[in-house]
């Protein structure tokens, strides 16, 4: 049985070739081999939420995705959300409206928030509590974390955005929000 | 830490490939599509492949589409193929399977939550057998069936003979499922209704219905169940209970009592017997009386 595999894959922007296991978990992965520990990881089930990460643009459960999986793809973890070192929108939504207490489920919340303002920049708040359903927060009561994202749509102006690359193409939305 | 034991991967770009790196490994080796049941089963060593072959590269597993009927072995009318690999998400917002059978879109938006909706696939779905599977229970409903493809070629199984037993299905070494297939309708309606404990979590019971209408008269009804020790996830009696009888209260009523009585649950942190028995039966009534309502809109649309 092969020991290990080497993997390829653009993580942020840039891309990195490491030796794993094949049964390395994606989240160990980025934390412990691309020592972004941003992304967190805790339930180990698929049920929390706090190790989502983008794999091709989409969130996934990244405990629950093979490291090898990943090869070939593209990967966008929590570090890539701000925009030239200063907050995103959505960031600055959580801290404006204190979407965090112990912030364990806040990696999470912003990668799955931040995908669902690039599809719908103006969500309403059925919309976004459908949207976090599968990343669980033990302290805020998720009240705090939906106005959070509101708090996005209603400035993220593009301005904070515009100069991300990785946030070019949904820029135009953030304009029009 | 949660970790599966060790296992050699590789990946393959086409069904062939697929195919042959199964007959070659036999069952020590298990196709991986979403991984949102084999790796959890892995990682509690529930499941121990000693090679995982990745199937998500392979193209033409994505699609649904519209097909004429016999290709492929069906029955001549009209079908709805969707693909192995297409994911929950895209089940849920699919316009043809929107169209056709919203009963899709009513399970989709129950099933687990966002996140896992991007990875799971149907062909998993299926495959996994869980006696909970949603998605079973639908295709079960429509009486729908599974492509399944070998070195030989390709074969048709009906759902209702596809699943031999809890996480057991008629695929052998050497084969995979490539599609899924379900008939298309005239005149019907189709609903799924679902209890869970919590968003996210799988049924403590479940029920999909569909009605054809044929003016105020049923002409075929199907239901399926999922998570209530349902014999192959129906229940034949409360269908034909149905058939050529008014869609009313109380013929919903009577084909409920019919689910309550056949369904064998099992008490679990999820609820007690007797309290699934009642569900099943109450969760069918609640479908059938909403696959009435959207057969009748489905009249008015063809008729205007
Ligand atoms: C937290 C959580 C909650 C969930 N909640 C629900 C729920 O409420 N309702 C529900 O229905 N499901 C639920 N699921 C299961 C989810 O729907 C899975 O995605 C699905 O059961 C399996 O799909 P998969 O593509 O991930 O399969 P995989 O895990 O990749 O595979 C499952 C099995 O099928 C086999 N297989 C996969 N594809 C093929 C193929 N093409 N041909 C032959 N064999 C194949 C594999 O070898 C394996 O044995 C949940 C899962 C999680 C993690
Ligand atoms: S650690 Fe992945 S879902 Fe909880
Ligand atoms: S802020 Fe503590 S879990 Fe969400």
């Amino acid at each position: 049985m092969a020991t290990t595999m080497d993997v390829t894959m653009t993580v942020n922007g840039t891309e990195v070739t490491r030796e794993v296991e094949p049964r390395t978990l994606l989240v160990h992965f980025v934390r412990d081999q691309l020592g972004l520990t941003g992304t967190h990881w805790a339930c180990d089930t698929t049920n929390c939420g706090a190790c989502t990460l983008w794999v091709d643009g989409e969130p996934v459960k990244s405990c629950t995705v093979l490291a090898v999986m990943a090869d070939g793809h593209e990967v966008r973890t929590v570090e890539d959300l701000d925009t030239g070192g200063e907050l995103n929108p959505l960031q600055q939504g959580f801290m404006q409206e204190h979407g965090l207490q112990c912030g364990f489920c806040t990696p999470g919340m912003l990668m799955t928030g931040q995908w669902l303002l690039d599809r719908d920049p103006d969500p309403d708040e059925a919309t976004i509590r459908e949207a976090i359903s599968g990343n669980l927060c033990r302290c805020t009561g998720y009240e705090n974390i939906v106005r959070a994202v509101r708090w996005a749509a209603e400035h993220g102006d593009g301005t904070a955005a515009g100069d991300d690359a990785s946030a070019d193409d949904h820029a135009t939305d953030e304009v029009t929000a | 830490m949660q970790v599966p034991e060790t296992f050699d991967y590789e990946r393959v770009a086409t069904v062939e490939e697929a195919l042959q790196r199964l007959s070659h490994h036999g069952d020590e080796a298990r196709l991986i599509a979403g991984g949102h049941s084999l790796l959890p089963m892995m990682k509690l060593r529930l499941a121990l492949p000693e090679v995982l072959i990745d199937i998500n590269d392979v193209p033409g597993l994505d699609h649904v589409r519209v097909v004429a009927g016999g290709e492929g072995g069906g029955g001549g009318e009209d079908e709805i193929a969707i693909g192995a690999l297409v994911r929950h998400a895209a089940i849920l917002t699919d316009p043809i399977l929107g169209e056709h059978w919203p009963i899709f879109a009513d399970a989709e938006r129950k099933i687990a939550d966002p996140l896992v909706r991007n990875r799971g696939t149907i062909g998993g779905s299926v495959c996994q057998a869980d006696p909970a599977e949603d998605l079973s229970a639908v295709i079960t409903a429509l009486r729908g069936s599974v492509v399944v493809q070998s070195a030989d070629g390709r074969r048709t199984v009906p759902i209702r003979e596809f699943h031999t037993g809890p996480w057991e299905t008629v695929v052998g070494d050497g084969e995979m499922v490539v599609e899924v297939r379900v008939p298309i309708r005239t005149s019907v309606g189709s609903a799924y209704e679902k209890v869970e404990r919590r968003v996210g979590d799988w049924a403590v019971a479940a029920a999909g219905t569909f009605l054809r209408m044929d003016g105020n008269t049923i002409a075929e009804a199907g239901i399926g169940l999922a998570a209530v020790g349902a014999t192959h996830m129906t229940c034949p009696e409360a269908e034909e209970s149905l058939v050529g009888g008014p869609a009313d209260a109380d013929a919903f009523a009577t084909a409920a009592g019919i689910v309550s009585a056949a369904v064998d649950p099992t008490a679990d942190q999820r609820g007690p017997v007797d309290y699934k028995r009642h569900l099943a039966g109450e969760l069918t009534r609640r479908a059938l009386a909403r696959s009435a309502d959207r057969a009748r809109d489905d009249s008015l649309r063809e008729d205007a």
